[in-house]
């Protein structure tokens, strides 16, 4: 194929992008040929979704312009973008789950006949479709909460593909689908390239992209690393290229004193989310937690704090021989075990309260007397523990909801390392936050290790997991696919094991 | 909001309706030739202690992000057993109010566990409840009105410095109920319940009994309400209390509590009480009618809900 003109469906020129406090990406450019099934692929936080969502109108792009065909596109929304003829289905699922298929399918355009729905009209055309993707099995008067989450993702598809469009960008699509799913999303992907529709491919999965796509665009910290025809690559080299060798990671952990086992984990086992997870924790040490978004790491932690009910597997503690039980978070609390929650708004704060309230509320029955709170003891502890963490806020009654994010994590933090724990586990303690702030927290965790507090962290954010761990277990699909010890790490050996269960699934297919 | 002008918390949270108190006196002392005199106070000192007893449940409930729908019922039901104890079983008059409170304690429990344990709306629960409650009271009372004589007449006309006894009850289940609100671990919790169940949880506790206990209070004081209550009427009337979970709804969200839970304060809801009270009072003796009173004290109910509404943003942009 030649790259005259006409053969280019879009254009992406010198794309940048930043949120607060990151940049997200940096000059992309990106050619996408008529009827070619394009990757992105990349590590968390690559730049891919980002990307993705800029090409269909979820976000603005700062500088850069963007092409359809030759003219130029500058989509404001959503709609915007589809009216242009691009289309995103994404991973989260957008569907009304106690409408029907068929309703979901066609919600933007309803067929009405006098306002009143044409459900015969509605449910024939919903018919069509769904059969068109291979669903012919499917009842599209169904509700769709009482189909499964993969057949929920193929409604969702069915419905990005029922409109007409030249660009459709799918993000991770396969992710909840099984295989004969995945197939049939695959037959239905090789149809619309044989119509000449474009395709953007978003996946963890290396096996699926060497399989259907053409080329593969590789994203390393919002920049593009190169983009070649699939056929020249393989999947280690794709995974070398994610990774890169520029990296040198500042070392913050020194003088780790290592004590005995405090926590042994045994074939933990929740779903397919968590798969036979086995390892050890010692007194002293900082245990990183790596892997891709949804390989099952908070998962892991949530069963350890008893937030969720494991199927199978135990626990073990400081060095007992019998399990732990814990079946709740209070068990796991009252065994020393604390969990700094990965979304703090929805589960570490109360936000409405204030800094004051948010920090006493794990430590009440030890500020108060026959039932009630000693006010000034709780005063003055609060405040204690706001000057260790340099919380900056206004007044200890100041909502946490007023606080910025980095402030609002050291809050979670401090009511944690109140109660004193042996055993605590930071899920994405940095995420959105500023660089001062994770600083602080590095050096404080740190700090607590050498007190001989045992902890985990789970990150997405690989070199910050390597300056401040003194082992680096990796998470893939559900599994612990490796562990590294601090003389070992290497960003592309964890790369690569946290990409392994992705690559190797050898899949039973007919 | 700037700091250096703001009043203290309490100030500004009791300020407001402090002053629409005082507006409404002064309107109907001006309008109502003897509203001003000892047998208005009176007659408001002597309605509001049951109502302001369940306004104190109903806004614990409502804290933690419930709602009981029965405390109307509940106190017909009490005070079917109180006066059906007394009279008819011949039961000591300790003792009898003791089933009497018990009996409100066992139907707020009962409200808790169900909705705990299956995870149900306390709405529809509670609307069981306020079904069942009455008809129990029905059964115990075979439909017709207990009369209590003078058996409890002690409660009515015994005062404190001039203050009839179930008035001074009522300052005082008002006042503990604030404190164990604002000071005690128990109320903590509760505020922390109603703001995010969730973050809880995961911060180690279990909500499980603390929820309940706050159902089973309620209750409890729907049986103390009943006390006063059968008191204030000398019987024991089946078809008491219709409505009534409403109207301490109603004052306890005047009161600036939130419906969605993890804010309010039982003074508030007391001066909620105090504004239905002197409004219906007030529009009394001004020879308002029915009709008219019910359009102003919903009216003032929306009104107070938008004033709040306003309130809050304030309090979110300091």
């Amino acid at each position: 194929m030649t790259d005259s003109p006409d053969n280019i469906a879009f254009t992406a020129r010198a794309i940048c992008k930043s949120f607060p406090g990151v940049k997200a990406l940096s000059d992309i450019n990106l050619d996408l040929k008529v009827g070619e099934v394009h990757a992105l692929v990349g590590e968390n936080g690559a730049g891919k979704s980002t990307l993705a969502k800029i090409i269909a109108g979820l976000h603005q792009l700062d500088s850069g312009q963007m092409l359809i065909g030759q003219a130029s596109y500058k989509p404001l929304g959503r709609k915007n973008a589809e009216r242009n003829g691009v289309r995103i289905v994404m991973q989260e699922l957008n569907l009304v789950s106690n409408l029907s298929v068929a309703e979901n399918i066609f919600i933007e355009k309803l067929p009405s006949r006098l306002g009143f729905i044409d459900y015969k009209k509605l449910n024939a055309d919903a018919g069509d479709i769904t059969k068109n993707v291979g669903l012919a099995e499917m009842d599209v008067t169904a509700q769709v909460s009482r189909l499964g989450i993969g057949q929920q993702q193929m409604v969702e598809i069915a419905a990005g593909l029922s409109q007409k469009c030249d660009i459709l960008i799918l993000d991770e699509p396969t992710a909840s689908l099984t295989d004969t799913e995945t197939e049939l999303l695959f037959a239905q992907i090789q149809k619309l390239k044989n119509e000449q529709v474009s395709i953007i491919y978003i996946s963890h999965h290396i096996d699926e992209i060497m399989r259907i796509t053409d080329s593969v665009t590789i994203l390393r910290d919002g920049k593009v690393v190169s983009t070649n025809p699939t056929s020249e690559l393989t999947a280690e080299k794709i995974v070398n290229k994610m990774v890169g060798r520029e990296l040198e990671h500042n070392k913050l952990r020194h003088n780790a004193k290592l004590g005995e086992v405090v926590l042994r984990v045994e074939k933990l086992t929740r779903g397919k989310k968590v798969r036979n997870v086995s390892f050890e924790l010692r007194r002293g040490e900082i245990l990183g937690l790596a892997g891709l978004i949804g390989s099952g790491r908070t998962e892991t932690m949530r069963l350890i704090f008893g937030a969720d009910k494991a199927d199978t597997g135990d626990i073990y503690l400081y060095g007992s021989k019998v399990p732990a039980k814990i079946n709740n978070p209070r068990q796991a609390v009252k065994n020393r075990i604390a969990l700094v929650t990965e979304d703090r708004k929805e589960q570490g704060l109360l936000l409405p309260l204030s800094v004051t309230k948010n920090i006493s509320i794990t430590n009440l029955p030890r500020l108060s007397r026959f039932g009630w709170i000693n006010q000034s003891k709780e005063k003055a502890i609060t405040a204690d523990y706001v000057e260790k963490l340099s919380v900056r806020i206004a007044s200890p009654h100041q909502p946490v909801e007023n606080l910025s994010g980095g402030n609002q994590q050291k809050v979670v933090i401090a009511k944690w390392l109140y109660r004193d724990c042996e055993i605590i586990i930071f899920d994405e303690p940095t995420r959105g936050i500023d660089v001062g702030a994770k600083f602080e927290i590095y050096q404080m965790l740190d700090e607590l290790a050498n007190q001989g507090k045992a902890i985990i962290v789970v990150s997405s954010d690989l070199k910050e997991l390597m300056a401040i761990s003194d082992r680096i277990a990796v998470m893939s699909d559900g599994k612990i696919a490796a562990e590294f010890s601090s003389d070992n790490f290497s960003e592309e050996k964890i790369t690569a094991a946290a990409f392994s269960e992705y690559v190797n699934q050898k899949k039973e297919r007919p | 909001m700037k700091k250096g002008v703001s009043l203290p918390r309490w100030v500004t949270d009791y300020l407001g309706m402090a002053i629409v108190l005082a507006i409404l006196l002064a309107i109907f002392g001006y309008s109502a030739r003897n509203f001003f005199s000892l047998p208005t106070f009176k007659m408001i000192a002597s309605q509001v202690p049951d109502i302001t007893i369940l306004a104190v449940g109903m806004t614990l409930v409502l804290i933690i992000g419930g709602i009981d729908l029965s405390v109307g019922s509940v106190m017909a039901l009490c005070g079917a057993m109180l006066g059906k104890s007394l009279i008819t079983w011949g039961v000591p008059l300790p003792l009898a109010i003791g089933i009497c409170m018990l009996t409100g304690l066992l139907c707020g429990a009962v409200n808790g566990l169900v909705t705990i344990t299956w995870k149900l709306p306390a709405f529809i629960v509670t609307l069981g409840m306020l079904e069942i409650a009455r008809g129990a009271t029905f059964f115990v009372t075979g439909y017709r009105t207990v009369d209590t004589a003078t058996s409890l007449d002690f409660i009515t006309e015994t005062t404190i410095a001039g203050v009839p006894m179930p008035f001074v009850i009522a300052i005082l289940i008002v006042a503990l109920g604030q404190l164990v609100l604002s000071r005690s671990v128990f109320g903590r919790y509760m505020v922390a319940i109603g703001t995010n169940e969730e973050a809880v949880r995961l911060s180690g506790i279990d909500m499980r009994p603390i929820k309940v206990t706050v159902f089973a209070l309620c209750g409890f004081l729907a049986g103390v309400a009943a006390v006063i209550q059968t008191a204030r009427i000398s019987s024991a009337n089946p078809n008491v209390g219709v409505g009534w979970e409403l109207q301490a709804i109603a004052a306890v969200v005047i009161g600036g509590t939130s419906l969605m839970g993890g804010r309010g304060s039982v003074i508030g809801s007391f001066f909620g009480v105090l504004i239905i009270a002197v409004l219906s009072t007030g529009l009394d003796q001004i020879g308002a009618e029915e009709y008219i009173k019910r359009i102003i004290t919903g009216a003032a109910i929306v009104a107070a809900v938008i004033l709040d509404y306003y309130r809050n943003r304030l309090s979110a942009a300091k």
